[in-house]
């Protein structure tokens, strides 16, 4: 079998394995999310923590709630990672600096896991499993409830209420996230990925080297950064280590956790709407949107355009071996698609237009499948924008899903578009006026597209890198955390405002000049208008970074 | 006493927190730890560890050099891939080399702390020593016969139109013989070190030359991979060294051969990834069967 007929089938499998799972699981899901009997478990937590799980809560009750969770959670972690040197398995690593736990901080908690440091440098193994890790579940079902309390937002009428946060928070994390990251860590630990709690062995090499093989509580990690959209990597290269993604097959596995819960959500959405159509039409953007960019990504990465891989005469600087061009690059794709950025292959390195892709699909709003939850309620809000567009040309009062998206509706999905673009290029203007783009290790255009690369992946909350720049400095850890914080926080509340606004509403009955959203028509709309937005966006940034390079 | 509702929610979350870390913090990765001593999985939970004669050598999981305390190749042993990782395949400072694909200017300093090699030197200079090593042809596209990127810096009258001014190779300097005598009817000149060509106005220009599209050194023997602790070699790498790993053993190079292919591992499922060969596995297999002289 050729490579590229290979990469095909690897391509044609992993959306073969989403296609059937995503019924039976969005299904699960479904009951997950609007079920009311609680099991003994959750009823202690719920004791534990003090709430009626019964009590429903309005935008505003919820929004609150789900601040000031994150806000306790960016304290907790910053102080633990301030102490880590006094708690057990600290491998007798210094506490993190100031900086660098605010910015790991506020990365763990907004589901970005940007990470400017070296993991098995920097991080016990008590901070990693206790400290982010638990992020990386709650950041996930954080992102999921905020999708799913829009979508009660679109199904509930004449009401104020849009669930309770922390039952939303709790069910999603034990009933979803924990028992598949249970099963696929076994899965990983099988294929080789390490589960202990050793400090390092030393061994003596075949030719009488030295070298320090880590250990360290990675499968259980490794499989809800892939699970959860996360993408912090236990060690600095990710999951290109050989002990969090030995094999091929467990490559496999981990693009395809990647993308099962942001899949499989459409699901969930027409199910609570009550129209599965609806969730397809849905589906249906996100899996156009997202094999065009897989395919195209894979296309680049083969054809190796640019200096150096005509050299090697294959783009395979910074990918190993196991994996090959086309798996990479498919990784790659999907981890930019959803707001992961875990890595198997390292970005800076890819052909220039290969790379152009990772970050135009970030630029995308990472709505194809896009993060849990997040991809969810950037892809209804892009619909709510086409439904308008779409009301504009025609004259019309424009619905949907039986709501009216009026001026407060319209503005609220405005704000939610406009906050990261203005971030990315605020951000990137404001590191080439104050001299911290010097900090890029490639010049001419590559060291732009690094810098561009940094803002847009942390204020999408992707968390990849071109990772040849250097931001340990508190100047790149302090923006790049007000980045990730606002690009997280802003949007959520814009959400769940909205969500509000929309279930308050009584349903309009659907009439002869409704625009129907099941149809390839508007699928073929939402498509159109995100491609257009974002290509008016970002198009000149593009044009001086990965195009000057490439062309 | 009724606490104030601001302050309530946030006692709320803080126990949800402290609930979370104790549930998905410290019992779920504690209880995989404890899984991962069931026989079967212990091995591959510690990391794959390999043995030798009851000593242990490595992790098949985790790729290591053969060299020597200079960093040479040990002719003996199948090589691995160049490794950005530390001082090389250093599990404990794991990196990616995040140089572009337009990185073909080195920075020639006259302090060597300064001096920096663009990636396409770099990968020049590999094939060049493993051709030489290995009795192959160790050019490339875009590289000079003596292994630095073939690349010029091209001044012209006005910027980037008029007529050639000047032409430097950039990553060559004195005592080297420039790649190309002449460009458009002008000498080539050496770089000096401590000058930045492109900042002083030249249009850098790499030359193709006429170097096989596919080079006789694999793409994966000259470029770092993504880990910086790459357990493999393609297939292909690993047969360019079969003659040279046998004459140092005195075996046949057939069995040698022989014992490559059996080292192999295909696609998973026939689809999934590339084939390889586990560098470690193979040349521990080597010393048991065909062990030095």
């Amino acid at each position: 079998m050729t490579t590229t007929t290979a990469g095909v089938v690897f391509l044609l499998s992993l959306a073969a394995a989403l296609v059937a799972v995503h019924k039976p699981f969005g299904d699960y899901m479904f009951r997950v999310v609007s079920g009311a009997r609680q099991s003994r478990v959750e009823r202690g937590i719920y004791r534990l923590v003090g709430v009626n799980p019964a009590a429903e809560q309005t935008w505003a009750v919820y929004a609150r709630s789900l601040l000031a969770f994150s806000a306790v959670s960016i304290l907790f972690l910053y102080a633990f990672l301030r102490l880590q040197n006094h708690l057990w398995l600290s491998l007798g690593f210094p506490p993190v600096m100031t900086h660098g736990a605010w910015n790991t901080a506020v990365s763990f908690v907004t589901n970005t896991n940007w990470q400017w440091y070296s993991g098995e440098s920097t991080m016990g193994h008590l901070v990693q499993m206790a400290g982010l890790a638990v992020q990386n579940f709650v950041s996930a079902a954080v992102g999921i409830a905020v999708a799913v309390a829009l979508v009660r937002g679109f199904a509930r009428s004449r009401t104020g209420e849009l669930g309770n946060f922390w039952v939303d928070l709790t069910r999603i994390t034990l009933r979803i996230l924990l028992p598949i990251a249970v099963l696929g860590a076994l899965a990983l630990m099988f294929g080789g990925a390490v589960q202990n709690l050793s400090g390092g062995t030393d061994v003596t090499t075949l030719t009488g080297g030295t070298q320090t093989i880590t250990g360290g509580p990675v499968a259980s990690q490794e499989v809800i950064k892939e699970l959860g959209t996360n993408g912090g990597g236990f060690y600095n290269t990710n999951s290109a280590h050989p002990f969090e993604n030995p094999t091929t097959w467990t490559n496999w596995l981990e693009i395809f956790l990647i993308l099962v819960i942001p899949f499989s959500l459409p699901r969930v959405f027409g199910r609570m709407v009550g129209q599965s159509r609806q969730g397809y039409a849905i589906a249906a953007v996100m899996a156009i949107l997202a094999l065009a960019s897989v395919t195209l990504t894979n296309v680049f990465e083969l054809a190796g355009h640019g200096t150096v891989p005509q050299a090697v005469a294959a783009a395979m600087e910074g990918k190993d071996v196991r994996f090959g061009v086309s798996n990479s690059a498919t990784f790659a794709a999907a981890t930019t698609l959803t707001s992961t950025g875990a890595v198997n292959s390292f970005h800076d390195s890819y052909s220039a237009l290969g790379g152009m892709m990772t970050l135009g699909n970030m630029m995308l709003g990472e709505v194809a499948p896009g993060g849990v939850g997040a991809g969810l309620y950037g892809l209804l809000i892009l619909a709510v924008v086409t439904v308008f567009v779409a009301g504009l040309m025609v004259g019309r009062t424009p619905e949907y899903l039986g709501k009216k998206i009026g001026s407060r509706e319209i503005k609220l999905a405005s704000l939610y578009f406009l906050i990261t673009p203005v971030l990315v290029l605020a951000g990137t203007a404001a590191a080439f006026a104050t001299g911290n783009s010097s900090t890029a290790s490639n010049v001419g255009p590559h060291g732009l597209s690094e810098v561009l690369y940094a803002f847009t992946s942390a204020s999408n909350n992707n968390g990849s890198a071109f990772a040849g720049i250097t931001v340990n400095t508190p100047w790149w850890n302090t923006a790049l955390g007000l980045c990730m914080l606002l690009g997280r926080f802003l949007p959520i509340i814009f959400v769940l405002a909205l969500a509000g606004s929309l279930a308050r509403q009584k349903p309009t009955p659907a009439s002869e000049g409704t625009l129907p959203t099941h149809r390839p028509l508007f699928v073929g709309m939402v498509v159109g208008v995100t491609v257009i937005l974002v290509a008016l966006t970002f198009l000149p940034a593009l044009a001086l970074g990965p195009l000057a390079e490439g062309l | 006493m009724r606490l104030p509702s601001w302050l309530a929610q946030h006692l709320a979350a803080l126990r949800a927190l402290l609930v979370f870390t104790v549930l998905l913090g410290l019992a779920y990765p504690l209880a995989l730890v404890a899984v991962g001593r069931i026989p079967g999985l212990a091995g591959r939970a510690d990391g794959s560890l390999v043995s030798v004669n009851g000593k242990t050598v490595g992790s098949s999981l985790i790729g290591q050099s053969f060299t020597d305390a200079d960093g040479n190749p040990v002719p003996r042993y199948f090589q691995s891939r160049p490794s950005a990782a530390g001082d090389g395949y250093d599990p404990t400072a794991t990196a990616a080399s995040n140089l572009g694909p337009e990185s073909v200017v080195d920075t020639i300093a006259t302090n060597p702390d300064d001096a920096r090699q663009s990636l396409l030197t770099q990968v020049c200079s590999r094939s060049k020593a493993i051709g030489d090593l290995d009795g192959v042809d160790g050019r490339r596209p875009y590289c000079t016969p003596d292994g630095v990127g073939a690349v010029l810096a091209v001044f012209r009258a006005d910027g980037l139109t008029g007529p050639v001014t000047r032409v430097v190779s950039v990553n060559q300097v004195a005592p080297a013989t420039p790649f190309v005598a002449s460009y458009q009817g002008l000498p080539v000149e050496l770089a000096q070190p401590g000058h930045d060509y492109v900042a002083e106005g030249g249009v850098i220009t790499p030359i193709r030359g006429d170097a096989p599209a596919e080079p006789a050194v694999p793409a994966d023997a000259v470029t770092a991979g993504g880990s910086g602790l790459d357990p493999h070699i393609s297939p292909a790498y690993a047969e360019i060294q079969v003659a040279r790993v046998a004459r140092e053993r005195g075996a046949d190079p057939a069995a040698v051969r022989r014992l490559v292919r059996e080292h192999i591992s295909g696609r998973a499922l026939g689809f999934m990834g590339e084939p390889a060969v586990n560098v470690l596995e193979l040349n521990l297999a080597l010393d048991r069967e065909f062990p030095a002289r």
